[in-house]
């Protein structure tokens, strides 16, 4: 499997060709951070420094409740569960 | 002067006197709405029997009480369909509020409907929605900027008084730029991003368009604060952003970025820029030259991380939980899958899916996504060194002026440099204002942006504030 391919399965979505050719151009244009010397340096992926905030796993339905969400679902919802196409 | 021309702060003068009424207000908008829509494209759905049935009942309490503003759809707004532009998630009604949608309900606002954007907030002309472009209000055949296009249009045609949008890498400050009006982008968790589409986690804000300075400080102060379901708000004191307005900037250091000035930067910007900033010198402010020497690498830094957390966070829209279901629903699950992603979701966002998953996917972290993120360290400190001189940094807003419809369409680099100036403030988290500071030869809006600490909206309030003062 080409990495390409690798990617639009992980990804769930097909492009076409002429995408691809696209996306090429953009990965050329990524290559310029490996000039950076990022030895020893913290990767930031919380720019505020907080820190893990936690909480008790309690179901809350003021915001809306579990029917309402489902309620969203375009497909067919059998015992608050909505019907998909088999798996296997 | 027509009752939608207003300010927020001049409206809320004339409805506290009863002046006028917030439904002669509402009805002004919505008159101009209709005359101007078809043209701009700015507005997706109005809510002319919601804005009308809230403008009648409210109580003139605070500041945005009557005040008319559009919304770009990609906030939860209990009783509307909200979309991101995005066909797949045509039908999709949530069932809330986004917090800042409660609170502007709370505080009286009125809602008038919609506005138009970029799918899914990924864009820099509102071209990519699928409602079809908005239009530049001061050049039809030019795009207003993106991904909130729609309201900073809204905004600038005076359709409605304010608006919301989100800022990611720019997508407030440079349309507010590129139409002429007021964009704040705000500290990052200074407001809750609950209810409101997620793009790239860790960059998102939730930001206001609007007139004046102290227009964007008024509705700021009815969305800031700490929201429990939003664990990134910190439980920091939100001050009284209109005390700080005092129009005096003498002694404040003002960094000038010579990045900001230098290579892509078109030269009647720089100079406009440049004009409005020695203003702010003449009126007292001491100014001093800086480097953000890691800010070259920014662009590329966004388009690795950015994508990375928009891949995951689209994940969710699969066809099943909302929206709409594919044309043809295949054999089975990933069939399924595939055909609504493929089917809903535009060009654009389809490319940001792939890189955000090949550079996340095993073999390739390390070389792209954590590498981008190393880089984003060195965007930070950069900041952090020139903060501990000045008290805020001006350049611009965006390397040119409104360009034309089309004109980047279909190069996606072309199109991703015109967040140049707008990602190293984003990356840092930091907040960043867009004022109009005049206009080019070809008359259209040029703005100037002013940058400060994290949580530090008041200095950059004030020197916005001050600029308009001298503006005039």
């Amino acid at each position: 499997m080409t990495k390409i391919t690798k990617t639009l399965n992980l990804a769930r979505i097909n492009v076409s060709p002429q995408e691809e050719r696209k996306l090429d151009s953009v990965f050329e244009y990524m290559e310029v951070l490996n000039e950076v010397d990022t030895e020893g340096v913290e990767p930031t992926s919380q720019v505020t420094g907080l820190q893990d905030v936690m909480r008790e796993d309690e179901i809350d339905e003021s915001i809306c409740s579990g029917d309402d969400l489902l309620a969203c679902s375009p497909l067919e919802v059998e015992n608050r569960q909505i019907k998909v196409r088999k798996v296997l | 002067m027509n009752l939608n021309e207003l300010t927020i702060s001049k409206a809320h003068a004339g409805l506290k006197a009863g002046d006028f009424s917030a439904e002669e207000l509402t009805r002004a908008c919505l008159d101009r709405i209709k005359k101007r829509n078809k043209d701009l494209n700015a507005f997706i759905e109005v809510d002319e029997e919601g804005a009308l049935q809230a403008a009648r009942n409210v109580e003139i309490k605070t500041p945005l009480s009557g005040i008319p503003m559009g919304i770009k759809d990609i906030y939860c707004v209990k009783g509307w369909e909200c979309t991101a532009a995005s066909k797949i998630l045509k039908g999709f009604k949530p069932p809330y509020d986004a917090t800042a949608i409660s609170k502007l309900r709370d505080s009286g606002t009125v809602l008038l409907g919609r506005t138009n954007m970029d799918e899914f907030a990924c864009g820099a002309s509102t071209e990519h929605s699928c409602f079809g472009p908005t239009k530049n209000p001061h050049d039809l055949a030019r795009v207003p900027g993106g991904s909130s296009g729609g309201s900073a249009a809204s905004v600038a045609d005076d359709m409605c008084l304010g608006a919301m949008g989100t800022d990611t890498g720019g997508s407030v400050r440079q349309p507010a730029s590129l139409c002429g009006c007021v964009g704040l982008k705000v500290t990052y968790g200074r407001t809750s991003r609950f209810g409101v589409m997620a793009m790239a986690s860790s960059w998102d804000t939730i930001s206001p368009f609007a007139k004046t300075t102290e227009d964007a400080a008024l509705i700021l102060q009815e969305i800031a604060g700490k929201d429990p379901k939003d664990s990134t708000t910190p439980d920091k004191s939100v001050p009284n952003y209109t005390e700080a307005l005092t129009g005096d900037v003498r002694g404040l250091k003002i960094g000038v970025p010579k990045e900001y000035f230098g290579e892509g930067v078109e030269e009647e910007t720089a100079s406009k820029v440049m004009e409005a900033v020695r203003a702010l010198e003449k009126a007292g402010a001491i100014l001093k030259e800086v480097s953000l020497p890691n800010m070259k690498y920014a662009i590329a830094l966004y388009y690795i991380a950015m994508p990375a957390e928009l891949s995951a966070n689209l994940a969710r829209y699969d066809g099943i939980r909302f929206g709409r279901k594919p044309s043809d629903t295949g054999e089975d699950l990933m069939d399924y899958y595939r055909n609504a992603r493929t089917e809903g979701f535009g060009e654009e966002i389809k490319r940001r899916i792939m890189i955000g998953t090949y550079v996340l996917s095993a073999g390739y972290y390390d070389a792209y996504y954590k590498k981008a993120q190393q880089v984003r360290t060195l965007v930070i400190r950069d900041f952090d060194r020139v903060f501990e001189e000045v008290d805020v940094l001006c350049g611009p807003v965006s390397p040119y002026p409104a360009f034309k419809l089309g004109e980047n369409l279909d190069d996606p680099l072309k199109m991703y440099m015109a967040d140049l100036l707008t990602i190293p403030a984003s990356a840092a988290g930091i907040p960043g204002l867009s004022v109009p500071c005049g206009k080019s030869s070809g008359g259209l809006p040029i703005g100037l942006q002013i940058m400060g600490r994290q949580f530090d909206e008041e200095t950059v309030l004030q020197v916005g504030d001050a600029w308009e003062k001298i503006r005039g």
